[in-house]
């Protein structure tokens, strides 16, 4: 098995930053990524995206390029195209190209596998033309295409009203934006603006996407309390309640784009069991990360969304910050020399994120959002339903890990990622006790399927 | 303070068979559970209801192993019956794969050994290669032959032990998740165990708490020498049925997912995974069933099991302490119908079960013993 | 549904043609399977193998597995995470997966 010095998984902006910041230090880095193309989600697609219209995906997207040019140096060993299965304590770690399995060392790890849409288990949620906000601007940067009928857009957070702008920007015709941030969220969060100021561009750019979707007159229906996705075999009609009014309203539509926020995706910091914790701020599960952003696992550090919810230019300087902590590891530079530089990034990071607790106030997901009903899937692998998941509570279930062994939920395809927080949060909260205490799916690998004969072969040449 | 009849310590299967067998026999039990994230070797089971080849050294394991196998069906229908949680028991006779004439031969002297000693209440077949592929069409070219037993079948574990507790329920008993359970004591007539999160007194107490057995059996003058012994598992995506009958290391589930490991590991409380280890089990499996090469694994986990020195069973009454008693083994799911319908009676004051007298721990001391 | 805001024609991108079930489908070069589809008017891509209801893609970025469809022979393929090629079959993942040698 070959032992590389650093090995970064990931190509957002905080795994691209990461390789960069490494490479300034002497460190040649290999860099893993599952996608054909760098960066991340957030700047997905950006060397071939077919929207050549700037003004479409906005400058925010566009920024992107420096760092994908940076990756490109021929000193990074960039992998795309490479799925991760396997991460052992060791740091030993199986990847799959090409059909062909083979496991590496590394002597330290960053892990940039950034965030995931959080899961907005409603009625209907499962039906062929109900997608997720991510997707459809995936869907936009990656092959120019846009929903042929006029779309709902529902749920809330950033990345909804930035897809709003973007639609609009590109001509796309919006029947609806259910908007479901609670109505006294506003005044929640006034409390935390003076944090936010310190990071005014970004609130200003929040304020004018408001702007420009009130100006183009989309349809946008505040303070959302019930929805509902309606159709036989696949979408056809958009239900919802708005407070106060206790009468179903109807739109017909063959897409529904849902949003509930980001959360960290910690499929693989799980599976290695790294610590984690609840950040009952951003209503999610992180792993606990020290000051150079490393886990409780020696020489595996997490930078990005992956560690908690930053946003892209935050993502970015953590992934300088943990290119230092690797440096350190590595000695490549010493405590003094790392500290120092680490500095300004610090100061930077703070200013930044600033604007967190702002956001995560305002469009903190209202529990309606989080715990789907008894009829409705909580698992759509599995098919298993919130109500199942209550009935184990009843049963004497306290955890995710026999409740999934009583009903097989989280054992599908998707390996627990789509229903994992939605189960810990019922179980919580039918056992009333913290998400803390009940804790998450015990994970092992594989993180993506390998075929038995991938896995056989593996082994023998490692 | 929470009072009971009879406080049955461990909610995996061991002793969830138990409690059920106790509970459908009118008796006021609680099961006293540590929780989510226990070494639980019952959610890390294979899921065989298994006779051959066991009982090669104690013919008399053989014939407790056949005495639940004979009752799994009618536990099984009970169950299903109360709760409407299926088992998926099947019984089609299950298979163990041979590689060469040499091991065909080997095996068969083992089993018409075992066959003997259990006056034939035991039986099997030898299967050639051509007569293995009428059962399993897909079975590759390098498999010799088998051996084949009626007695032999698979259940699905979890399945087994969310109905085992909704019975109980269904029967009065209680389930209460106290955390680990810390001390066991004498207070007259019965027991008072402390626990993380409760206090519980007891007529009688009973220990299933697997590996955890090992601190809790001298606070009632018992012994329990147990030893972890990891096995892996590896699960595919399912599958269209391919496989209609159970080998000792490949199943298909009812769901369709194939299951396969039999990995014997001394890794002390790692109940982690490892790749050569799985690796390895993945071609077994492709070497067994070569079409499974493109199928792909979803999942692996790993498990304790619980081992006695000698892998048999520990089933005792405590002598200095009337009223406690141990019971622990690795086959939760092949005993299961024997514990809760053999078992359960002993523990509630019925004669012991022929068949399991040589388990004690006494077996484990002759050698310690010093002549005088 | 979905539409491209430029077809490829006319934009002088690489062009591919594939195979969906009975369908011949053309994409863009680069194009996911998934992106194909749902820019070619399918709508569903697979059923469960629990009840048999029909799904589709929905994350786009590897995570829920609900786009799986049979890709040149290979059942259960993440239809947004493969790219389409000239000349491939790509079909409905029908409840369960088959054998495949």
């Amino acid at each position: 098995m070959i032992t590389h010095d650093l090995v970064i998984l990931g190509t957002g902006p905080a795994g691209m930053a990461a390789a960069t910041t490494a490479l300034e230090y002497g460190i040649t880095p290999v860099v893993i990524d599952e996608q054909p193309a760098a960066g991340g989600q957030i700047y997905r697609a950006l060397e071939s995206t077919p929207v050549r219209d700037r003004r479409i995906l906005g400058e925010d997207y566009w920024s992107g390029e420096s760092l994908i040019k940076g990756l490109k140096d021929p000193q990074i060993d960039y992998r795309p195209a490479t799925t991760v299965w396997q991460l052992t304590r060791q740091r030993e770690i199986g990847l799959l190209h090409d059909d062909k399995a083979e496991m590496i060392c590394a002597r330290h790890i960053i892990l940039a596998t950034g965030a995931m849409e959080r899961p907005m288990p409603i009625p209907g949620w499962t039906l062929p033309g109900v997608m997720t906000a991510g997707s459809g601007q995936i869907l936009l940067k990656s092959a120019g295409a846009v929903p042929q009928a006029p779309v709902v857009l529902a749920g809330c957070g950033p990345l909804l009203l930035l897809l709003a702008t973007q639609y609009l920007r590109a001509g796309v015709e919006i029947a609806a934006i259910l908007d479901t941030t609670p109505r006294n969220r506003y005044r929640a969060a006034l409390k935390h603006t003076p944090g936010a100021l310190r990071n005014a561009s970004t609130l200003l750019k929040g304020v004018g996407l408001l702007r420009e979707l009130r100006r183009a007159g989309v349809r946008h229906i505040k303070g959302v309390s019930a929805l509902r996705a309606e159709g036989s075999g696949q979408l056809e009609r958009v239900l919802w309640k708005q407070q106060g009014d206790d009468n179903w309203q109807t739109l017909e539509t063959p897409t529904l784009l849902l949003h509930q926020g980001v959360i960290p995706n910690t499929q693989i910091t799980r599976a290695v069991d790294c610590h984690h914790e609840w950040d009952e701020q951003q209503l999610s599960w992180r792993p606990r990360l020290d000051e150079w952003l490393s886990t409780d696992i020696p020489g595996i550090a997490v930078a990005g969304d992956g560690g908690g919810i930053v946003g892209a230019k935050a993502a970015a300087m953590q992934g300088q910050l943990a290119g230092l902590g690797a440096a350190l590891a590595l000695d490549k530079l010493t405590l003094a020399n790392s500290t120092e530089r680490a500095q300004p990034i610090r100061k930077a990071l703070a200013r930044d994120t600033a604007i967190r607790p702002f956001l995560d106030v305002l469009y903190r997901p209202a529990k309606q959002w989080r715990l789907p009903d008894d009829d409705t899937l909580a698992c759509r692998c599995e098919e298993v339903t919130g109500g199942e998941i209550r009935r184990m509570a009843e049963m004497g279930c306290r955890g995710p890990n026999q409740t999934k062994s009583f009903t097989r939920c989280g054992m599908g395809p998707c390996q627990g990622r789509m229903c994992g927080i939605t189960v810990s949060e019922l179980l919580a909260d039918a056992n009333q006790q913290s998400v803390e205490e009940t804790g998450y799916y015990r994970l092992r690998p594989p993180f993506k399927p390998i075929t038995l004969g991938q896995l056989a072969k593996a082994a023998e040449e490692g | 303070m929470q009072q009971c009849d009879f406080a049955v310590i461990g909610g995996g299967l061991v002793g969830s068979a138990i409690a059920y067998g106790l509970a459908s026999q009118g008796h006021q039990v609680s099961i006293l559970d540590e929780g989510d994230v226990a070494y639980r070797a019952s959610r890390g089971n294979f899921g065989l209801v298994w006779v051959q080849g066991k009982g090669q050294e104690i013919p008399r394991y053989s014939q407790w192993s056949m005495r639940s196998a004979s009752k799994w069906s009618a536990l099984s229908q009970e169950l299903f019956e109360l709760t409407g949680v299926a088992t998926q028991h099947h019984n089609p006779g299950g298979v163990h794969l041979c590689y060469s004439e040499a091991e065909l031969a080997s095996r068969e002297v083992d089993l018409d050994a075992l066959s003997q000693a259990t006056d034939r209440q035991f039986s099997f077949k030898m299967l050639n290669h051509s007569q293995l592929h009428d059962l399993i069409p897909e079975i590759g070219e390098s498999v010799t032959g088998a051996s084949w037993s009626s007695w032999d079948g698979h259940a699905n574990p979890l399945y087994l032990l969310r109905a085992l507790h909704a019975g109980i329920r269904c029967h009065g008993g209680r389930f209460l998740a106290v955390g680990k359970v810390k001390e066991i004591r004498r207070n007259g007539e019965s027991y008072v165990i402390e626990s993380n999160h409760q206090t519980i007194t007891a007529d009688r107490v009973i220990l299933a708490a697997g590996l955890g057995n090992r601190e809790l059996a001298p606070q009632v003058g018992l012994d329990a020498p147990l030893i972890p012994n990891r096995g892996e598992i590896l699960v595919t995506e399912r599958m269209r049925p391919l496989l209609n009958l159970p080998t000792t290391y490949l199943r298909q589930t009812g769901e369709g997912s194939i299951l396969m490991g039999d990995s014997h590991e001394d890794v002390g409380f790692n109940d982690g995974t490892e790749t050569p280890v799985l690796a390895q089990i993945a071609k077994r499996a492709v070497r067994a069933l070569p079409a499974l090469a493109n199928t792909r694994v979803v999942r692996s986990w790993g498990a304790l099991r619980v081992m006695t020195p000698d892998g048999y069973p520990l089933y005792q009454a405590s002598e200095s302490h009337p009223g406690a008693f141990i019971a622990c083994c690795h086959s939760g799911v092949t005993l299961a119908a024997a514990h809760a319908k053999c078992l359960a009676p002993w523990f509630a004051g019925a004669e012991a079960p022929s068949e399991i007298t040589p388990f004690t721990a006494e077996r484990f001391h002759v050698q310690t013993s010093i002549p005088a | 549904m979905f539409k491209r805001l430029s077809p490829p024609e006319a934009t002088n991108e690489a062009v591919v043609t594939f195979h969906f079930d009975e369908q011949t489908v053309t994409a863009r070069l680069g194009d996911t399977v998934a992106a194909a589809l749902l820019t070619s008017g399918i709508s569903i891509c697979r059923s469960t193998p629990v009840s048999n209801a029909p799904r589709a893609p929905y994350c786009m970025m590897g995570v829920c597995f609900e786009c799986l469809v049979e890709v040149d022979g290979n059942p259960n393929v993440q239809a947004c995470q493969v790219e389409v090629r000239d000349g491939m079959h790509v079909h409905t993942q029908q409840g369960a997966r088959r054998l495949t040698s």
